[in-house]
């Protein structure tokens, strides 16, 4: 965290003006967002990616934080279900600046006896279908979506999909025509 | 190597966790057989299951003055368009039905669209006809198993598919691929755009009512798929580009059939464009329809030829490259308008600067191997399985058991025939992906549309809908 | 109506071939595409492939109009009681072939979202296998439809054309 303002009684409008200048302004912006620590991960193709780690509580703000310093671009919004971890569930949001040509991934879990999540549909409305995507699949609720109904599955349809412990549902080969009309 | 080296595997609680319900899901599934039975007993008298599914349901429109979506759908982005005044009660207003079976939707697409006489105030677009459960078949194939499921996601571009999950693994791997392997994976996909963008000219041409693209569309894009019988043995869902490489060389001679490509293509090209670019009623049915802002672009994720078409100078290629595609000169085709029209140059243009690609590659094919090398991913040679001993079990172990990957979390993306094709994986260090998650760019398109259709015609709603160019198998996977 | 035990008369024999081979001439499939499939049913029906030379270039966008389905791709939970209703709107005798792994038995998604098999939901006359079936797969499964439909009864006891 060496590129952070030292200076300990800035503003948060101060951190988002250093943000914006800083050569990470993901790391600068974490300065108010005590609750969330960060990592950078330099693949083998493509653009270095910052990771923020965050609280269900810090989500939304975080997520407001990062578009305010330039994530213009809503790219990906999924769920995954690490069934023993707790918190078992964990949300992925991955957003992009156009201007400064990084992604950034946002990652928050999710307990799973109260799966509830801030929407950021109000910040990228492109988050709607993700989330209802991941409210069908997971069953992760979020909470001031407008249109939180399921997406892919039919509306009666009981359980959700990607869980761990829905199974996959596959019916054994059957070789002879066990219904056969007549 | 990965960001959080201790992702799955860490911080484990004590394994309490109850066994996964397996036993109730499989009577859940033997419901639904049920129920598809009863479908089949039922003749043709509507059962009770299908008077249920095909009522209104959660998933559809809500009478307009208890619709929260449309505050998002008209107030958040959408700033700049032509709004029509509400000049009639909403008892005048009618809901239309398009879909999912319909000749113009492009798969089995739900169109809901709210109209007040020959406007469209309010659409929703209601997907998942085609949900395949790929996310949870993916996490019951191995590795290398991996690509022939994801190939059918976006069965138009299928190479992309599997160059994105591939690239992902390999990340995850950390494995080099060799340059012959990438010059490869470049040609194939290039080409694969090529045969995409024409079966857009064709589809586009069907929908709004110039029949002859139809024909002249299918026929180039015969030529491409040729190609690709030739070397990955299909002509589409090729499981080709695998974690490590490519599944085998290109055959002999095949700079011949790619030239053969190459003098097709853009005659058929120049043809169409003379055919289209000019023509009066489609410049009438083209221009200023559908048009949807850069903004919008962005705050819905739209990317690809789209938003490119809306002046969003964004290419994979160009700013996150992969698999060498910076080797090689190329320019970006942007529309100025974000309109019907421009979204069908823009794409006439990709097909010439893929052409362009092509060639290069041609010309600068590398030689060497085409998979890579590390005997921890690829398989050994057919040669050395009659040799000796070890590499037929090595051979054997890699097919049925599958290679492991590091534990960690990847997000990989390429520039589909669409645009940004993401596949964001978790591995906890096994055989299989504990979860695979792909971010299909039609998704986004399906989800934009409404912001391109609200307060249009009825008749242009085709036109929108085939200029955006959305494949339903990603978009419901 | 003739059943297949009390076989026509010589009369009775010929107006069923004449009326036969007006079927299998001028078949009308619905345009009802669902997956990849899909893309290679529509290749089948364009210039390279002309499946015109069959008399059935003619995809109607109503099935109202059309005598063959061609079930083309995987059929989801969600979309098989839409697939049933535009089977039940088509005028009898109606023929379905299924194309392809996947509306054939499910294919490689054997899990909680497809349909394992479109048998399940409506009688199928033939089954085209490939993932997906090129363009003369899917020829040859017309020209063994056009064999049933040429051998079979005029009018079957449950409507469908052919005997089963």
């Amino acid at each position: 965290m060496s590129d952070l303002p030292t200076d300990t009684d800035t503003t948060a409008a101060d951190t988002v003006a250093a943000a914006l200048d800083a050569p990470n302004p993901v790391r600068a912006l974490l300065a108010v967002h005590p609750d969330a620590s960060h990592a950078t991960f330099t693949p083998r193709v493509g653009p270095p990616q910052d990771v923020v780690s965050v609280s269900v509580e810090g989500y939304h703000e975080l997520v407001a934080g990062l578009r305010g310093i330039g994530f213009d671009g809503f790219v990906d919004l999924c769920g995954v279900d690490y069934l023993r971890r707790r918190p078992r569930f964990e949300v992925v949001v991955i957003l992009l600046s156009h201007p400064r040509r990084r992604r950034v991934r946002v990652r928050v879990g999710v307990p799973a006896d109260a799966p509830h999540l801030a929407t950021i549909s109000d910040l990228y409305p492109g988050a709607n279908f993700y989330e209802r995507e991941t409210y069908d699949m997971f069953g992760i609720v979020f909470d001031g979506h407008p249109d939180l109904t399921r997406i892919l599955m039919p509306d009666d349809w009981e359980g959700h999909p990607l869980r761990k412990d829905y199974a996959v549902g596959s019916v054994p080969v059957q070789f002879k025509a066990a219904h056969r009309a007549t | 190597m990965s960001d959080t080296p201790n992702l799955v595997t860490g911080d484990l609680e004590t394994p309490s966790i109850e066994p996964p319900a397996e036993v109730a899901d499989v009577d859940a599934a033997a419901g639904r057989r049920r129920r598809a039975l009863d479908l089949w007993m039922s003749g043709t008298e509507e059962s009770a299951w299908l008077q249920g599914a095909t009522a209104e349901g959660a998933q559809e429109l809500l009478p307009a003055a208890e619709d929260p979506a449309l505050a998002v759908q008209r107030g958040t982005v959408v700033t700049d368009d032509f709004v029509v005044e509400d000049t009639t009660d909403e008892d005048q207003r009618q809901i239309m039905n398009m879909g999912p079976q319909h000749p113009s939707t492009h798969g089995v697409l739900r169109l809901q669209l709210e109209v007040e006489g020959e406007t469209i105030r309010r659409v929703k677009p209601i997907i998942g006809y085609l949900h395949t459960g790929m996310e949870k078949t993916g996490e019951t194939l191995t590795w290398l198993q991996g690509p022939t499921n994801v190939t059918r996601m976006d069965y138009l571009s299928p190479l992309h598919n599997e160059l994105a999950f591939s690239l992902a693994v390999e990340q995850l791997l950390d494995v080099a691929i060799p340059p012959r392997a990438d010059a490869i994976r470049v040609l194939m996909t290039e080409l694969n755009r090529v045969a995409s963008h024409l079966l857009f000219l064709a589809t586009f041409g069907l929908d709004i009512g110039a029949l002859s693209m139809m024909i002249y569309g299918w026929r180039d894009r015969e030529a491409v798929l040729g190609f690709f019988e030739k070397v990955t043995g299909l002509r589409m869902n090729h499981n080709y580009i695998r974690p490590g490489g490519v599944a085998a060389d290109l055959p002999d001679g095949w700079e011949d059939d790619v030239e053969e490509i190459l003098t097709i293509v853009p005659q058929g090209l120049a043809e169409y464009e003379e055919l289209l670019n000019d023509n009066p009623i489609f410049i009438d049915r083209t221009q200023g329809v559908g048009v949807i802002t850069p903004a919008e672009c962005q705050a819905y994720g739209v990317t690809g030829p789209n938003a490119r078409a809306s002046g969003i100078d964004w290419d994979l290629r160009k700013v996150f490259p992969y698999s060498g595609v910076e080797r090689y000169r190329f320019s970006v085709p942007l529309g100025r308008h974000g309109d019907t029209y421009d979204r069908y140059l823009v794409r006439v243009g990709e097909v010439k600067e893929s052409l362009g690609i092509v060639r290069q590659v041609m010309e600068t094919m590398p030689a060497g191997d085409y998979r890579s090398e590390d005997r921890k991913v690829t398989p050994p040679p057919r040669k050395r399985i009659d040799e000796s001993m070890e590499a037929l079990i090595h051979h054997f172990k890699i097919f049925t058991e599958g290679f492991k990957v590091p534990a960690g979390e990847v997000y990989q993306a390429v520039e589909s025939a669409r645009g940004e094709l993401g596949v964001y994986i978790v591995s906890n260090g096994g055989a299989k992906p504990w979860r695979l998650h792909v971010r299909g760019p039609s998704f986004a398109h399906v989800q934009a549309l409404p912001a391109m259709m609200t307060d249009s015609l009825v008749a242009d709603v085709v036109a929108t809908l085939a200029s955006s160019d959305p494949v339903l198998g990603d978009v419901d996977r | 109506m003739a059943g297949p035990a009390e076989a026509p008369g010589f009369l009775l024999s010929t107006v069923q071939k004449g009326v036969n081979w007006a079927r299998t001439r001028s078949m009308f499939p619905a345009s009802f595409g669902l997956a990849c499939c899909a893309i290679e049913m529509m290749g089948t029906g364009a210039a390279h492939n002309d499946l015109a030379r069959f008399g059935m270039e003619v995809f109607r966008a109503s099935p109202r109009q059309a005598d063959l389905m061609v079930v083309s791709g995987r059929v989801s939970q969600k979309m098989a009681p839409v697939l049933r209703q535009v089977y039940d709107q088509m005028p009898d005798p109606k023929w379905v072939i299924s194309m392809g792994a996947c509306a054939s038995t499910g294919g490689m998604f054997n899990n909680y979202a497809i349909v394992q098999g479109v048998d399940q939901i409506v009688p199928v006359d033939i089954y085209v296998p490939g993932c997906p079936p090129g363009p003369q797969s899917l020829m040859h499964g017309i020209l063994t439809l056009h064999d049933k439909i040429m051998k079979g009864e005029i009018a079957s006891p449950i409507g469908h054309g052919t005997s089963r």
